[in-house]
């Protein structure tokens, strides 16, 4: 038993359950229509387009690199689906098939300019940044696109099973909901059961001696990069699902945000660290501060304020003790 | 062993029949060649400098063999070569169980059976134990998909094989360094491993630890592994060691039995000429002592630390890695704040919170690794020397007084005897002797009134050596308190005039050095340790 406690208490994870489970029973007892099935529902819902992005963030991540570009992509993806849409037509794999070919291409251009030619990931993507949303902003003048399909909004509202309550009003779990899960599992299998997964951690932990051993280094920060891509063109789809509208200025800007939720998760920013559970958990520590303070009735102007305490603090508590752990070995070797 | 001729004539007398004999050589090939490895005739230029010149090397089957010399001796070419990260020039010859090679990469070296562990280990520090071992042999399968039992099994057997046990699921991270080579050893063995090189494999472990080691290659060598140790500091390694091979300037000096050499040989062989420690420093009458310690002690660093330093005295300390001696030296600095206990200057209290006040107090310290934390490597010799005094050599307008600095600079590569073309040099240029001068020069431009050196000739060639303990002794004829942190045991004997010997942070032993013999003080160290 002690020794279980123990192990758990190595893992970020452990934290953020506690604090997320803190927070919810302080937001709960300030307003109880936060912790009903109805409201879980809908915040899965809503925050489906930055969980889908945000695997592709954690891989990026723990292969020791960074993306700044992957709300250009969604972008990009987003609005070359619509145009698809209005002008082929198609149907919705079709739809997620443009999306994901759109953006993995995007994304394996900068893993090229990340392992090629050597830039510095941030550069590179803040590059390809303002190259993607430049172009796209310049070919299209900025227009919003309301016209999407009917059969575009139907599928929106599938809903794996539906509750109906007394007030003869309807909700449940929403199919898109299931996109990120789908995702979700995906991360982990690439992640834990693949030699592939295990490449990416190992060369965030250490690239020259992922080198020296032997591992495909080129093929794995390409990979990510292109995942990356992939899940950003997904998200682009999702988000037009959501909205109904696609407007080329939507998504641009909410990028450090998913990455703060990923490091929040136990993600290093120094590569070689995090899990899929944890960037969930990041994503679900800063949705239910936005919708805990949405319900407890605190003005919307000091959100911005609550995430970045949030985030300094336990980003803090995770270095710190990162920092004792460095000194109790050195402690240790003093004393062999 | 016979010879492959000999083998041939006794298999024609036996069957009279070619065939036959090709037959058998092929069959039995395998078995009957000595030599795992045989190189000829090896050359590597790099950019017109000839690294390798000609060095012929070989090691047999199950061998444990040291590759010894100094730094730029060419033994890391050699290794480059050996693991086929470099190819050697035309005119070379490489054998691998008797079969000829030429131009293999190191991906072939693997699957020769030859596996490198560099000084760093190459381990990923995020990954566990299980993991990192389990990781080469996974790569070599060429699978992509892998049961998460799998290399948890893969990573027991290996472990079971050398007869060690590490937990498998613990970051490496979290392991001593030890503990981390064990790892690497063990990432080896999942391969078919013949040949084991390491490279400085002692530099960084506790005697305990090498005895460890050295248990871990003997059982390789039992089940007809070869192990090649590759490093400048043998005394640990030639116990178990077969044959020693010394390089000098890209250039074979010899092979010998390791039966047949002592330290004192195999200097001499690295080098060209062997160490002499030149008189000592002038004995020093009692005064007022300049440092004082009473009592200090941190947790888990050292305990009870009580000592003081004359002025003019040079003061000793010795004893194994992670004695505590460094952790030490770097409390009095200012940069490592004890719990308790005090140290005092001239009778007057040190505030051990910073390095500043240190400095102020008269304080200077010379860290054991020049390279990361001594020196500002691509800039010149000058703005190095000159960066402690910089604050003093403001003129009145509060520029930077050159004519002042100009001088000052002069006067220290005087004393200090630093070789360099141009005072505006890099420091990166110059040789490692003549860095570790600088080093010197920077802290002697404060004029301290007592000078820590923690390791101040670890790797510099004997003529550095020298004229650097020419200059402590100097330093300390003028009054300077030197205390003297060393590895070596006969550099803190033949040149201090006394000898601290520390062991799991407290000091073990004191010797006046002029009337104590080195093997007494070596024999102090083993039996604390």
């Amino acid at each position: 038993m002690e020794i279980a406690l123990r192990k758990l208490a190595r893992y970020t994870e452990t934290y953020l359950v506690i604090i997320i489970a803190f927070l919810s029973i302080l937001i709960a007892a300030k307003n109880p229509s936060f912790l009903t099935l109805e409201n879980m529902f809908d915040l899965l819902k809503s925050y489906s387009f930055f969980g889908v992005m945000s695997i592709g963030v954690l891989m990026v991540l723990i292969s020791g690199g960074i993306d700044i570009s992957f709300a250009a992509v969604a972008t990009v993806a987003e609005y070359l689906v619509a145009l698809f849409m209005m002008r082929i037509g198609g149907n919705i794999f079709s739809a997620f098939a443009v999306a994901a070919l759109v953006g993995s291409v995007l994304g394996y251009i900068n893993g090229l300019l990340v392992n090629r030619f050597r830039i510095p990931p941030i550069i590179a993507t803040i590059a390809t940044m303002n190259a993607y949303y430049g172009l796209l902003i310049f070919a299209t003048g900025g227009k919003w696109i309301y016209d999407l399909p009917i059969w575009f909004s139907d599928f929106a509202e599938i809903q794996l099973f539906t509750i109906h309550t007394a007030n003869d009003s309807t909700y449940g779990l929403s199919i898109i909901t299931m996109i990120w899960f789908a995702v979700m599992v995906a991360g982990i299998l690439i992640l834990r059961f693949t030699m592939l997964g295990r490449s990416i951690y190992a060369i965030g932990g250490d690239r020259k001696s992922a080198l020296r051993v032997g591992l495909n280094v080129r093929r794995a920060e390409e990979f990510v990069y292109s995942f990356m891509g992939l899940l950003a063109g997904i998200a682009g789809v999702i988000q037009a699902l959501l909205v109904q509208t696609v407007a080329p200025n939507s998504i641009v800007g909410k990028e450090l945000n998913i990455i703060a939720a990923v490091v929040l998760g136990g993600a290093s920013l120094t590569g070689g660290k995090g899990s899929v559970f944890g960037a969930f958990l990041g994503l679900v520590l800063l949705a239910i501060v936005k919708n805990g303070m949405t319900l407890m009735a605190i003005p919307p102007v000091w959100y911005e304020f609550f995430v970045g305490c949030v985030i300094l603090l336990s980003v803090g508590i995770t270095s710190y003790k990162g920092k004792l752990e460095k000194r109790r070995t050195a402690t240790i070797l003093v004393k062999a | 062993m016979m010879s492959a001729g000999r083998l041939e004539e006794q298999a024609r007398g036996q069957h009279g029949n070619r065939i036959v004999v090709v037959q058998l050589l092929v069959r039995m090939g395998y078995r009957m060649v000595d030599d795992f490895l045989v190189m000829e005739k090896i050359s590597k230029q790099y950019a017109g400098v000839k690294a390798l010149d000609a060095v012929d090397f070989s090691i047999a089957a199950g061998e444990i063999h040291c590759l010894a010399g100094t730094n730029g001796s060419g033994k890391s070419t050699l290794i480059k070569i050996i693991s086929g990260v470099e190819q050697p020039d035309a005119g070379g010859a490489v054998s691998i169980e008797g079969a000829r090679k030429s131009g293999y990469s190191a991906i072939d070296s693997i699957g020769y059976g030859i596996e490198v562990i560099y000084q760093d280990l190459s381990l990923f520090h995020n990954l566990t134990v299980a993991e990192n071992i389990a990781l080469s042999s996974m790569i070599s399968s060429r699978r992509k998909f892998f049961a998460p039992g799998e290399y948890t099994r893969i990573a027991a057997d290996a472990m079971n094989l050398i007869g060690i046990d590490l937990p498998l699921d613990a970051n490496v991270g979290r392991l001593s360094v030890s503990e981390q080579q064990l790892v690497a050893i063990c990432r080896a063995l999942t391969g078919e491993l013949k040949l084991l090189i390491m490279d400085e494999p002692t530099t960084a472990l506790t005697k305990k630890e090498v005895d460890r080691l050295l248990g871990v290659v003997l059982d390789l060598k039992g089940r007809g592994i070869s192990t090649l140790f590759v490093s400048h500091k043998l005394q640990e390694v030639m116990q178990v060691a077969d044959r020693v091979t010394i390089l000098r300037d890209g250039q074979k000096i010899g092979c010998h039995p390791a039966a047949e050499l002592d330290s004192r040989k195999i200097e001499y062989m690295m080098t060209g000429t062997n160490f002499e420690y030149s008189g000592r420093a002038p004995a020093v009458s009692d005064a007022e002592p300049l440092l004082e310690v009473v009592a200090l002690s941190k947790k888990g660093n050292f305990k009870d630390i009580t000592f003081s330093v004359l002025p003019g005295e040079i003061v000793g300390i010795t004893g194994m890695l992670g004695s505590g001696r460094t952790e030490l030296a770097l409390a009095l600095f200012g940069m490592n704040m004890p719990d308790s206990g005090k140290a005092s200057m001239r009778g007057v209290p040190l505030d051990l919170r910073s390095a500043r006040s240190s400095i102020r107090r008269g304080i200077a310290y010379v860290p054991e690794n020049r390279l990361t934390q001594g020196l500002v490597m691509p800039q010149s010799v000058e703005k190095n020397a000159l960066v402690t005094v910089i604050e003093r050599l403001r003129s009145k307008s509060g520029f930077l007084d050159h004519r002042r600095a100009a001088a000052l600079v002069k006067e220290l590569v005087r004393r200090l005897r630093i070789k360099v073309p141009s005072v505006s040099s890099p420091v990166a240029t110059l040789s490692g002797g003549n860095q570790q001068k600088v080093v010197l020069a920077k802290w002697i431009a404060t004029k301290p009134e007592l000078l820590i050196l923690d390791g101040p000739t670890v790797g510099i060639d004997i003529a550095a050596k020298g004229a650097i303990h020419e200059f402590i002794k100097e330093l300390a004829a003028e009054g300077l308190g030197v205390l003297l942190i060393s590895d070596e045991v006969s550099e803190v004997a033949n040149l201090c005039h006394r000898v601290l010997v520390m062991s799991r942070g407290r000091i073990t032993a004191e010797f006046p050095a002029e009337s104590t013999p080195e093997s007494e003080i070596l024999k102090s160290i083993e039996l604390t340790a």
